[in-house]
């Protein structure tokens, strides 16, 4: 595959705004382009200046291809598809990243099928094997494997990964060059259209970014038992997250839910109640500092894996642990002689972080 | 207009696995409709019921298991089914399904007015067909709905989707392909008479030679992506565990968390 070069990323933006998943896959790709002395380019579409561009070349890009059009601004699959697979065509770069978002999940299996190339999904890590090819690693066997993913016979070699999955660099002053891509579309790529937007308030705490996440799963038992962890989160300065089974069954909505195909959070402090520890949610979780598991089963497979494991009922044991929290805060408190705060931010909330985001 | 809803069979190990005499039960590993292509068959049956369809047709490659993937989808109210099935699909990976799902559609030579299937598979969880399957039809497309409109006179769609910070109206002509979450509808439970019925509505069967394709050209043969080895997944040190009353465990936890890695 000599004629194909450069670890290519695909940079989501919304609103005008780079999503951080677009940086944390350029320092993937930087770090694979230098171990094969090869170029990092970026794919930037949107209403974007030449300056703005530039900002990509600080996170590890080499050369920012940049497709500026004010119909760039929203996402249009047709229009995205058709530039994507143009410049890919053109410069012929050995592999492709997208993020594994709702829009590059509409964007990456459009563009593997039009350049009739293999993708992979959800990818945990990538790397290079020894012939240079590109091992994508994803889940497999409902999570109980770990499967290395090749794409020994065509370039470029597509992978998607979620936010959350490497490291944001951090940005450096770098040399790089900013390319600017002729534009061609018609209003027949403008599809689908995008008739209205309708902002709506967020009412979950992000878990982006939480320094607790306080994640429950079907041994939670019930809506009611929710609270719980709700409360423990608001005791820890936390984000309550969940798995697909408590989503499925309602108890938490779909935008918490942590793993392979939902949120990958890395908090200081994970706590699992009621959590057997399948794989596809043990990926969302695992580079957590402290994994704290708390379930009725001694043999779930998440005491594999955690650093303190509790085998009892999370319904009983959480009501008991924050009882003690409680109790400690309070005590805390008439020491200091202030009177006991309604909710503890906790050493550290989001907040005392700064910016979450 | 006809509607075609994409089914796949996935095995329940997300939801079913439960406690027994607490141990994980797992020795009744049953196969399923995916649960996402269940709010794809339901909004396809509520277009025909609503008048904006005649036709709803069930589409799955897989074993000989994913009849009855397809059967629950007719109990639901499709009307007829279509499976692919052959050995030779094996190994295929989501190029390969979506190149002989279009195919199929090809063969059977419908005329469709939308396409639609759930956003993901709860076993693979790729996400990929429904893109790879637009894009090989050329057909616009619209991913996790949880509102769908149809004017099938005016020959577009306008369906709802969340997005970060709210929710986007996106409209496209038909034909076009839609993918379904939770949120868009509530999927029934099927009758009785509706389940015995679905029994006898038709499932055209393909093999991979019936759609022109030789064995090479699918399964783990014509697949771009190819499973180099398996592993298993890091393993950790596992750490310390306790047992007890909810009180001495809930007591260990906090010495844990305050003392040994003073995390409160």
């Amino acid at each position: 595959m000599g004629d194909y070069r450069g670890f290519w990323v695909f940079i989501e933006q919304l609103q005008g705004r780079v999503s951080d998943v677009g940086l944390e896959l350029l320092g993937k790709a930087r770090e694979l382009a230098d171990a094969t002395n090869t170029y990092v380019g970026a794919l930037l579409l949107g209403d974007f200046s030449k300056a703005k561009a530039k900002e990509l070349i600080s996170y590890g890009a080499d050369k920012v291809y940049l497709f500026s059009h004010e119909k760039l601004a929203t996402y249009h699959s047709l229009a995205y598809t058709k530039l994507v697979c143009q410049a890919v065509t053109q410069e012929k770069p050995e592999a492709l990243f997208i993020g594994a978002t709702p829009l590059g999940a509409n964007l990456a299996p459009r563009v593997a099928a039009q350049l009739e190339t293999g993708l992979s999904a959800h990818c945990v890590d990538l790397r290079l094997g020894e012939d240079g090819i590109l091992e994508q690693i994803v889940p497999g066997f409902g999570g109980t494997m770990m499967a290395v993913i090749i794409c020994p016979e065509k370039r470029p070699q597509m992978a998607t990964v979620m936010p959350g999955v490497f490291p944001k660099p951090e940005p450096q002053d770098r040399q790089g060059e900013v390319i600017s891509m002729a534009v061609e579309i018609t209003e027949k790529d403008l599809v689908p259209r995008v008739v209205e937007f309708k902002a709506k308030e967020q009412k979950t705490v992000a878990l982006d970014g939480a320094s607790v996440v306080v994640c429950g799963g079907y041994g939670m038992g019930s809506k009611e038992n929710w609270q719980l962890l709700e409360e423990l989160a608001r005791l820890l300065g936390g984000a309550v997250g969940a798995t697909r089974p408590a989503v499925d069954e309602g108890w938490a909505p779909e935008e918490v839910m942590i793993g392979q195909s939902g949120k990958i959070v890395h908090p200081k402090l994970y706590i699992g109640a009621g959590v057997s520890g399948i794989m596809h949610h043990v990926v969302g979780v695992q580079d957590s500092e402290i994994i704290v598991v708390i379930n009725k089963d001694p043999n779930a497979p998440f005491f594999q894996v955690c650093d303190f494991g509790v085998v009892g009922d999370a319904t009983q044991v959480l009501p008991a642990f924050i009882g003690k929290l409680k109790e400690r805060q309070k005590r805390a408190c008439d020491f200091l002689s202030i009177e006991t705060p309604q909710m503890n931010e906790g050493p550290y909330s989001p907040d005392s972080k700064g910016d979450s985001q | 207009m006809k509607v075609v809803v994409f089914c796949k069979s996935v095995p329940d190990t997300e939801t079913r696995v439960r406690l027994k005499d607490n141990r994980l039960d797992k020795s009744e590993i049953k196969y399923i409709l995916n649960p996402y292509d269940e709010y794809a068959v339901e909004e396809a049956v509520r277009m025909k019921e609503g008048g904006k369809a005649e036709e709803v047709i069930a589409i799955s490659m897989g074993p000989e298991r994913a009849k009855e993937a397809l059967r629950s989808a007719l109990a639901i109210g499709a009307d007829r089914g279509i499976l692919i099935k052959d050995d030779a699909l094996d190994g295929s990976d989501t190029y390969v399904t979506a190149k002989v799902l279009v195919k199929a559609l090809e063969k059977d030579g419908l005329e469709y007015g939308m396409l639609l299937f759930g956003q993901q598979a709860i076993d693979g969880d790729t996400w990929h067909v429904p893109g790879q399957v637009a894009e090989m039809l050329g057909l616009p497309q619209t991913g996790s709905i949880i509102k769908l409109e149809v004017d099938p006179d005016g020959g577009k769609a306008v369906a709802n989707r969340m997005v970060e910070g709210g929710e986007e109206v996106h409209e496209m002509a038909l034909p076009c392909v839609v993918t379904c979450r939770k949120g868009l509808n509530e999927p029934r439970y099927p009758s009785l008479p509706n389940i015995m019925k679905a029994k006898k509505k038709p499932i055209q069967e393909y093999s991979v030679s019936d759609l022109g394709f030789s064995a090479e050209d699918v399964g783990k043969a014509g697949a771009l992506t190819e499973v180099l080895s398996y592993a298993l997944p890091p393993q950790k040190e596992a750490g310390k565990k306790v047992e007890g009353e909810p009180e001495e465990v809930a007591q260990a936890l906090l010495q844990y968390l305050k003392e040994e890695i003073k995390v409160i």
